[in-house]
């Protein structure tokens, strides 16, 4: 940027620029979810190693139960697009609107660890418990995991609810919606991993 | 109290765990202890609590947050390196029938220690730190893109510090070397609390370092000031936006590595067991694909240093900006694509190997077009030879050797005979120190009057200097001897007399070592006992060309009254030579985050949660995660995080600088 002789360069702003509060938010938890599927990844990768080691157990054929499973897509993939309402209405300034879904949405969250839990609990009753083999070992660490995380979300969701019911849909607690909200669509994409990884193509093994 | 009682409180906890029937360490632990208790009876006496708390503990300024890491980097690297010379010893005499004076329970926790000190809590507290400090100042930024996370992650760090040193006096720490390869590292063949110290002091220790990875390139990405493109960006910048990049994308493979290591131990999966289907290793992948990409986190940023150093006491813009920014970027790059030359005789076949042999000798290129670059940044520059340039040659000799021998270990069929000797050793300490700690003492020689607004003594400097260089090359050629010699790695006692006098000569090396690093604790006490005389009240002491140097030293809060409009590299050197006047008036109130505790009492959460789970006191455990969830819920609902530094007071700072610049001539 080469100056014209007689014009003054220009070395300072002479007003306070003002990065936006927040500003960073949402590349910096993009950041942080990217990073967080590394872990995901490394998850994935054992279980690529692992998931056909059944050590003389019992594997995926014998356990899945993929109507099950269908239920419990399902039911996350509800979540999301409850989700996507509850932004829908964040826009409109619908208050209440948005905890009614954001409320519908955590309810997903619970119908779909409870099915989750009820899936563990079945499978160590049979004796496949995550000690068994390390195809089981690989299994339950990675679906546990997402299912960790779903916990987290919810407990997030509850928060985020009470600050809105405090504050309404104030900057802070929209940018907060959406980062939960990529938060939830994330763990949906992961989960659609899990699915054609681990139960899909566990029954064609 | 009944036996189950104690059970549930302690866990594994006994008056049996604490290592009395060390003598060595209860000595150590004695000389911990008065030094610790001295130290906590002056803070209290001179009433510095509150001050440090307030000041410091709680500070969001990315400027002292800097400073606390240089700190913590400084004192482990005081405990890493007692474990170094604690190792030369007993190597120097473990001969002729000798056993030395170390056994080999306690010689095993000294070098895995070392290791795991020395990378994690010496040399990434020491990056992290310069990082901090520099990068907002040299992108005219006032702080960081998340100050709170900021203060979180280096308390992370301490944190994890924290359980590291308490494995010394209460049990014990892992024997395993610092990667804790499976099986040794499972439960089997490590049931004691070593390798758990091990696991919760890295799994705290990197939720610090991940985030503060994500901060920063947040910052670099976001907070540049006008003007300022990417290319236009000074490299240190470069070069620790690859650095963060590194960190990000690496770190989470550790967490998760070792969260599986964990689960192996804890609830006895088997991901890394040699039966029911487990695959050891699967970890010895999985850790070096972190593992590669950490040892350029390390050497990255300290490239940077020494292109700022270079170009600033050459007195010439650095030469090839844009091929040293592809370097760096190509060498980001293909530090995920060598990780398994740390294991080629580990069985993965000829086609393999030869890839992963191919790949590294690559990156050798990229490196040695950085070296050109700062040699042509020389060549025909008027050179002074300050400390932080003295570093900088040391630096380009030592590294040169260093990286030399790496490309010998790159190739396959020498690495069989190479692999697990002191040769390797040599040549990781060679780039290590050379290139990492060279580099950190070059930019804490060079920034240090931005930071505290006067010079490091030279004299003592130079000792210190000379001590480390001749220190370096003595302690560390003879374990190239011996490497080709076939001595392998961790040995504790020698039968072959004709060894003794190569680790002897090393054992010297570490001692002028000692005397080098002593030398650098005597250099900063007499700079501040001569601080009047080495003052430097113009900000620019270097005639520096990057805008950290463009505001006072140490910086005000807000780092620039005004933010900066950028025309060209070396932002400062383009307003020096185009004629910048200093604004006097005009000022705008100044708005800045809040201080916050919630750091501090997070990680202290996460300590005690770590703690109870490497004793398996359970309730401990369990009730610190409830309170560090609970904390972390309770800090979101602070709606009220920042303040502005009102005008008049901005107004005084910059007077009080006018006049200081005035006073100058």
């Amino acid at each position: 940027m080469a100056t014209t002789a007689g014009a003054e360069p220009v070395f300072h702003l002479k007003d306070e620029h003002e990065h936006a509060e927040g500003g960073s938010t949402m590349l910096g938890f993009w950041i942080y979810l990217m990073s967080d599927c590394l872990i995901f990844a490394m998850l994935f990768a054992a279980y690529g190693v692992l998931g056909g080691n059944y050590a003389a157990g019992p594997g995926p054929k014998d356990l899945f139960d993929l109507p099950l499973v269908a239920i419990n897509t399902t039911m996350l993939l509800l979540s999301s697009i409850t989700y996507g309402f509850a932004m829908l209405t964040m826009d409109k300034g619908r208050i209440a609107a948005t905890q009614a879904w954001l409320a519908v949405t955590g309810l997903f969250g619970l119908a779909f660890l409870g099915i989750e839990l009820y899936e563990f609990a079945h499978m160590i009753h049979e004796g496949a418990t995550p000690q068994r083999s390390a195809f089981l070992s690989a299994f339950f660490t990675l679906v546990g995991t997402h299912g960790l995380h779903v916990t987290f979300g919810i407990i997030w969701l509850v928060t985020l609810m009470v600050q809105v019911g405090r504050r309404g849909l104030i900057e802070a607690n929209r940018r907060r919606l959406m980062c939960l909200s990529m938060f939830w669509h994330f763990l949906d994409v992961i989960w659609i991993g899990v699915f054609t990884f681990v139960y899909l193509m566990g029954m064609l093994r | 109290m009944s036996d189950s009682l104690t059970k549930f409180i302690f866990g594994r906890l006994s008056w049996e765990s604490l290592p009395l029937h060390e003598p060595i360490v209860v000595a150590t632990f004695a000389v911990v202890a008065l030094g610790g208790v001295a130290l906590l009876a002056a803070l209290t006496y001179f009433r510095l609590w509150g001050y440090l708390w307030r000041e410091w503990f709680t500070s969001v300024d990315h400027k002292k947050i800097g400073i606390m890491y240089m700190v913590l980097g400084l004192v482990m690297l005081l405990r890493g390196f007692s474990d170094a010379i604690m190792m030369r010893l007993q190597q120097a005499i473990a001969f002729n029938g000798s056993e030395g004076y170390l056994n080999a329970h306690h010689y095993d926790q000294i070098f895995t220690a070392h290791g795991v000190i020395m990378i994690f809590f010496v040399a990434m507290p020491f990056v992290t730190g310069l990082m901090n400090y520099v990068v907002p100042l040299q992108i005219g930024a006032r702080d960081v893109s998340f100050p709170f996370l900021n203060n979180f992650s280096f308390w992370m760090t301490v944190g994890g510090a924290v359980l590291v040193m308490m494995s010394l006096f209460v049990g014990e720490f892992a024997r395993t070397g610092w990667l804790a390869y499976p099986p040794l590292s499972n439960i089997g063949y490590s049931p004691d609390v070593g390798v758990d110290y091990y696991i919760w002091a890295l799994q705290v220790a990197g939720v610090g370092t991940t985030l503060s990875g994500i901060n920063l390139i947040c910052t670099i990405v976001k907070m540049r000031a006008p003007g300022m493109t990417m290319m236009r960006m000074p490299v240190f910048t470069w070069t620790s936006l690859c650095t963060n990049v590194l960190i990000v994308a690496s770190f989470p493979v550790l967490t998760a590595v070792l969260a599986m290591l964990g689960l192996d131990r804890y609830v006895g999966t088997n991901f890394f067991t040699n039966d029911f289907g487990g695959n050891p290793m699967m970890y010895v992948n999985l850790i070096w694909i972190w593992g590669h990409p950490e040892v350029y986190i390390l050497i990255l940023p300290l490239f940077g240093v020494f292109s700022e150093v270079t170009s600033t006491f050459s007195g010439k813009r650095l030469f090839g900006y844009t091929s040293m920014v592809y370097a760096t970027v190509v060498i980001t790059i293909l530090s995920y694509l060598v990780w398994l030359h740390h294991f080629f005789t580990m069985g993965s076949g000829a086609s393999v190997n030869s890839f992963f042999g191919i790949t590294t000798m690559i990156i050798s290129i990229p490196t040695g077009a950085k070296i050109f670059n700062w040699l042509f940044t020389m060549y025909r520059g008027r050179i002074r030879f300050e400390l932080p340039m003295m570093w900088t040659v040391a630096f380009m000799l030592t590294f040169v050797v260093g990286g030399m021998t790496g490309v010998l270990l790159a190739v396959p069929p020498a690495d069989f005979v190479l692999h697990n000797s002191l040769f390797l050793i040599a040549h990781f300490h060679n780039v290590i120190i050379g290139g990492v700690l060279f580099g950190l003492f070059a930019g804490i020689a060079y920034w240090w009057p931005k930071a505290f607004g006067f010079k490091l003594d030279p004299f003592w400097g130079k000792v210190s200097f000379w001590c480390w260089v001749v220190g370096f090359w003595l302690a560390f050629m003879p374990l190239y001897v011996l490497g080709l010699m076939g001595v392998t790695r961790r040995m504790r006692v020698f039968d072959d007399p004709s060894l003794q006098i190569w680790f002897v000569i090393a054992a010297v090396g570490a001692v002028l070592i000692a005397a080098g690093i002593a030398a650098f604790l005597i250099q900063i006490f007499v700079s501040i006992r001569r601080r009047e005389a080495l003052t430097d009240p113009t900000g620019d002491p270097w005639d520096g060309r990057t805008l950290e140097w463009s505001t006072s030293s140490p910086p005000p809060a807000y780092n620039f009254a005004f933010t900066p409009v950028v025309r060209d590299n070396d932002a400062w050197w383009d307003m020096k030579k185009a004629g910048y006047k200093r604004p006097l008036s005009g000022y705008k109130p100044i708005h800045m985050p809040s201080n916050t505790g919630t750091g501090v009492v997070l990680a202290a959460f996460s300590v005690a949660l770590g703690f109870g789970l490497i004793w398996y006191m359970w309730w401990l455990a369990a009730l610190s995660f409830v309170c560090l969830i609970a904390t972390a819920i309770g800090h979101t609902f602070n709606y009220h995080r920042d303040f502005h530094i009102p005008a008049t007071e901005v107004e005084q700072t910059e007077e009080a600088r006018t006049a200081l610049l005035a006073a100058q001539g």
